[in-house]
């Protein structure tokens, strides 16, 4: 009897069951409203329905969340700058691609090139938030907080204040689709972000030095980690992937949209993070937890932008269902599903 | 001793994952006794203080305070309930004046506001009652680790207490203040306040308590009372078998001082401003060398600047004859040093990381980013120090938090063992370890040195250091003023230098 209670307990606790029951909640709820939303067509040649575009849509967010689980882990705070570093990055890139013109039909300059560009003045962004985290001891949020409120200016600056359109098919790739392909090139991007993030983490020993460093930086650097340089790195890191993601909006676009581009972004993605179970004050992350947090907000945006909720009405609605779920993670909740100490008698069901 | 009872706990049981850290434990405390809680690390001290100051909740079991039974369900009904505590590890809020933590969460307060002024006037008060030499308005973090500990006895004492736990509330003292801190019992005890007190210190024991229970292994082996039972057989009754510590110590070889190659290190006018004046120091291979003076004298600072903790910004320091320049404490391991902090919590442990990271952290940090060790190597070295070192603990990915504070500390020691150093820095390496352990590891040390390390060992016990040093430098006020060795070691003679009564010849 108590092995069964125990296995009970065990899954509850387990790292990314909260995570999961979330997810398949948002999921749940939008199949008890549209029968079809798991319903997959192919039209064109390529994949609809309602599941594919959260996928496809999610990309950027899923890029994002793995960076701010690095810089979380490493900090104990967050980058809030990485919506507005996604603006800079796109901006670079269709700069030199258009060749300072407003709109083309040719490039000015290779994609590669450009797009390197992009994610280099990405890398410097994050380069300057590490600086002030890991060297100056500035609150993440108030060091990133320079960023976020003078990045998109800096994208306004590089495109000269006007929308640079590229109009080259080979530009809409990123964001659209590589060929005949029928799967959004978007969805790729964000899998191998996943994948080499992946084994970085297990073939290096990155994820030990980020947890250890946020947990305990002063023991951290007696053992011989370079705290401050593992924290710098991880904002650099962070900052790089939100270039990638501006590259990937952008080129959905096909334009450098300063003023929109990764708008709101980076609360999702710190959202994402939370939601992922991971501890917003640093040390041990999850980086499922956060990716699956990540597809859960965009099932949750999808979701109600079905239900006809407004752009502008939209965060209301997501607060409220963040709370409940926010609410559901928390470890009181768990303990009382888990129907771990006196309270004996609570069943599954009862939840 | 038939003052009244006025605390009963009756067969309580708490279980955490993996480990029954109680089972059916009874407890009983008398008005006006200093009743002295004694176990290995990881019997399950800390844990029945825990339960009993609402920390922790009890699976089973009652408690009783004079005839009436009570449910403590959070350190606040504890206080309200006249229980005070101070905690194995300081619970201070560093970035606060020692007057707002004293006071905090029970601030004075006038006209609806806190009054500041007040608050400052009766901590001032109170820290003189206490001879506590610190002024009210000192940030707590400028306060060495001893004065945290006396500011958090103090602001227990001030809460009207009936009852005050102290959880190894001396291992960071020095003999003065541990003296301090006994004065200040026995006025309690005078006042009628039950006292719990847990030490591995038996001396302590001996000196001030009045009744001993003994637990092992979360169960209770029985309560005693002081002038009843002879030390040695408390410590048999703790570890569950005779032990003779001096034995232990005599049969472990002691090292051969191998002055023939270059020493392991030798400083020359290294220094740290503000910390540490520039000193001179070589230590060979197979020597222990002590540093012993007070606290705050500079041992610390002295091992931390030769670690690179503190980069040195003066002198000189060669290893194994060749000069070395260390900036960081990455080059001092690449070096073949190893560095056991004083201040575990801060400094050692990272306490959301399972046992097994613990202790392969610093051997994985020394290897670099990109030789990351493979899972069976990271799972058998840790299982070969959880063995070899007996860390106590339910499995090897338990978090080291939620371990004994000894048995954090063993894992700090295996972590250091591991990268198998030349040269081992233990400062403090037995605070808060049981009797058994700490002669285990005096004996680690001289193994060590047997197999041609060189250390250095700081600790506040002098004979602890006797046993196992050959050599000790002796350090006041952040300097160096000497050193003794062969017949100068004994105690006496110690003392004397740390006082600074008499200049000692240096022989270097
Ligand atoms: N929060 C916790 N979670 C899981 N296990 C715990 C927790 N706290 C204590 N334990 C376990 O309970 C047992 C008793 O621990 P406790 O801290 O009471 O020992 P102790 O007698 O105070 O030892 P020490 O002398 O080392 O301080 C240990 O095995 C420890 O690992
Ligand atoms: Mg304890």
């Amino acid at each position: 009897m108590k092995q069964k209670r125990f296995s009970w307990q065990r899954l509850v606790h387990a790292r990314l069951f909260m995570p999961l029951v979330c997810l398949a909640v948002v999921l749940l709820a939008n199949v008890i409203r549209t029968p079809d939303f798991f319903k997959i067509s192919l039209n064109n040649g390529v994949l609809y329905g309602y599941l594919i575009d959260i996928i496809n849509r999610s990309s950027e967010l899923v890029i994002l969340a793995v960076g701010m689980t690095l810089a979380t882990a490493a900090s104990g705070g967050q980058d809030i700058s990485v919506g507005a570093v996604m603006a800079v990055s796109a901006a670079i890139c269709c700069q030199i691609l258009s060749g300072g013109e407003v709109s083309v039909t040719s490039l000015a300059a290779p994609i590669i090139l450009a797009a390197l560009a992009g994610v280099v003045a990405a890398a410097l962004c994050g380069a300057f938030n590490g600086f002030l985290v890991a060297k100056l001891h500035i609150q993440p949020m108030v060091a990133t907080l320079i960023l976020y409120t003078a990045g998109r200016g800096i994208a306004q600056l590089v495109t000269r204040g006007q929308i640079t359109y590229v109009r080259v098919d080979a530009y809409k790739v990123l964001g659209g689709y590589i060929g005949n392909c029928p799967i959004p090139t978007p969805v790729f991007v964000a899998l191998i972000v996943v994948i080499i993030m992946a084994i970085i983490l297990k073939k290096t020993a990155l994820g030990l030095y980020l947890e250890s460093v946020g947990n305990n930086g002063k023991a951290s650097r007696l053992v011989g980690l370079n705290s401050a340089l593992i924290c710098f790195m991880a904002y650099v890191l962070c900052s790089i992937l939100a270039g990638i993601a501006g590259l990937v909006a952008s080129s959905r676009i096909y334009s450098a949209d300063a003023n929109n581009i990764g708008l709101n972004l980076e609360m999702d993605a710190i959202l994402a993070v939370a939601l992922g179970g991971n501890n917003l004050g640093g040390g041990s992350f999850n980086l499922t937890g956060s990716i699956i947090g990540a597809y859960t907000i965009q099932a949750l945006t999808t979701t109600l932008y079905a239900m006809k909720v407004s752009a502008d009405q939209l965060p209301v609605y997501k607060a409220i269902v963040i709370v409940i779920i926010v609410m559901l993670q928390s470890p009181i909740f768990r303990s009382l599903i888990a129907g771990m100490k006196h309270k004996r008698t609570v069943t599954v069901n009862e939840k | 001793m038939s003052q009244p009872v006025i605390l009963t706990m009756k067969q309580i049981s708490k279980a955490f994952p993996g480990v029954q850290a109680l089972n059916q434990v009874d407890f009983c405390l008398r008005q006006g006794e200093i009743h002295a809680l004694m176990g290995e690390n990881g019997a399950g001290k800390s844990t029945l203080i825990k339960v009993l100051t609402g920390v922790y909740q009890m699976d089973q079991g009652a408690v009783w305070l004079e005839d009436r039974p009570v449910q403590i369900r959070s350190p606040q009904e504890a206080l309200s309930l006249g229980i005070s505590t101070v905690y194995q590890e300081v619970n201070l809020c560093p970035n606060l004046t020692v007057a707002e933590n004293l006071y905090l969460g029970r601030e004075p307060v006038k006209h609806g506001r806190i009054d500041w002024k007040e608050s400052i006037r009766r901590a001032g008060a109170l820290l003189n009652k206490l001879s506590i030499a610190v002024s009210p308005s000192a940030m707590l973090d400028e306060c060495s680790l001893a004065l945290q500990q006396m500011i958090a006895i103090a602001r227990a004492v001030d809460m009207n207490c009936k009852i005050l736990i102290l959880d190894e509330p001396t291992s960071s003292l020095d003999d003065e203040e541990v003296a301090q801190l006994f004065a200040l019992m026995r006025q309690l005890k005078q006042a009628g306040v039950g006292m719990i007190f847990v030490t591995h210190f038996l001396e302590q024991v001996y000196e001030i308590s009045d009744r001993i229970t003994v637990l092992r292994n979360g169960e209770r082996v029985g309560e005693y009372d002081t002038s009843a039972l002879p030390r040695l057989q408390l410590v048999a009754k703790m570890m569950g078998k005779d032990f003779n510590d001096l034995a232990v110590i005599q049969a472990a070889p002691k090292g051969q001082v191998d002055s023939t190659s270059p020493p392991v290190i030798e400083a020359r006018g290294l220094g740290h401003s503000g910390t540490i004046k520039p000193f001179d120091l070589t230590i060979h291979k197979g020597e222990v060398v002590g540093l012993t003076g007070l606290l705050g004298s500079g041992r610390s600072e002295t091992v931390r600047t030769i670690y690179g903790a503190d980069r040195p910004d003066q002198g000189s320091l060669k290893v194994n004859g060749r000069p070395v320049k260390i900036s960081q404490p990455l080059d001092a391991m690449k070096l073949g040093m190893a560095y056991l902090p004083e201040d575990r919590k801060k400094e050692g442990i990272i306490p959301e990381l399972s046992v097994r990271e613990n202790i392969i952290l610093a051997l994985q940090a020394k290897r670099g980013l990109f030789h990351l060790m493979s899972r069976k190597e990271m799972e058998e070295a840790a299982d070969r120090y959880i063995e070899l070192l007996q860390i106590k603990t339910p499995s090897r990915e338990t978090p080291v938090k939620s371990l004994s504070g000894g048995n954090q500390q063993k894992v700090i020691i295996g972590r250091w063992l591991l990268t198998n150093p030349d040269y081992l820095i233990l400062d403090e390496p037995t605070r808060g370890i049981d009797i058994g352990t700490k002669t285990e590891i005096q004996k680690l040390v001289l193994e060590l040195a047997g197999q041609g390390k060189a250390i250095t060992f700081i600790s506040s016990e002098i004979e602890e250091m006797l046993r196992t040093c050959s050599r000790m430098a002796v350090l006041r006020d952040g300097a160096m003023v000497g050193e003794l060795a062969g017949d100068q070691l004994t105690q006496a003679q110690i003392m004397q230098t740390i006082a600074g009564g008499k200049t000692v010849q240096e022989d270097k």
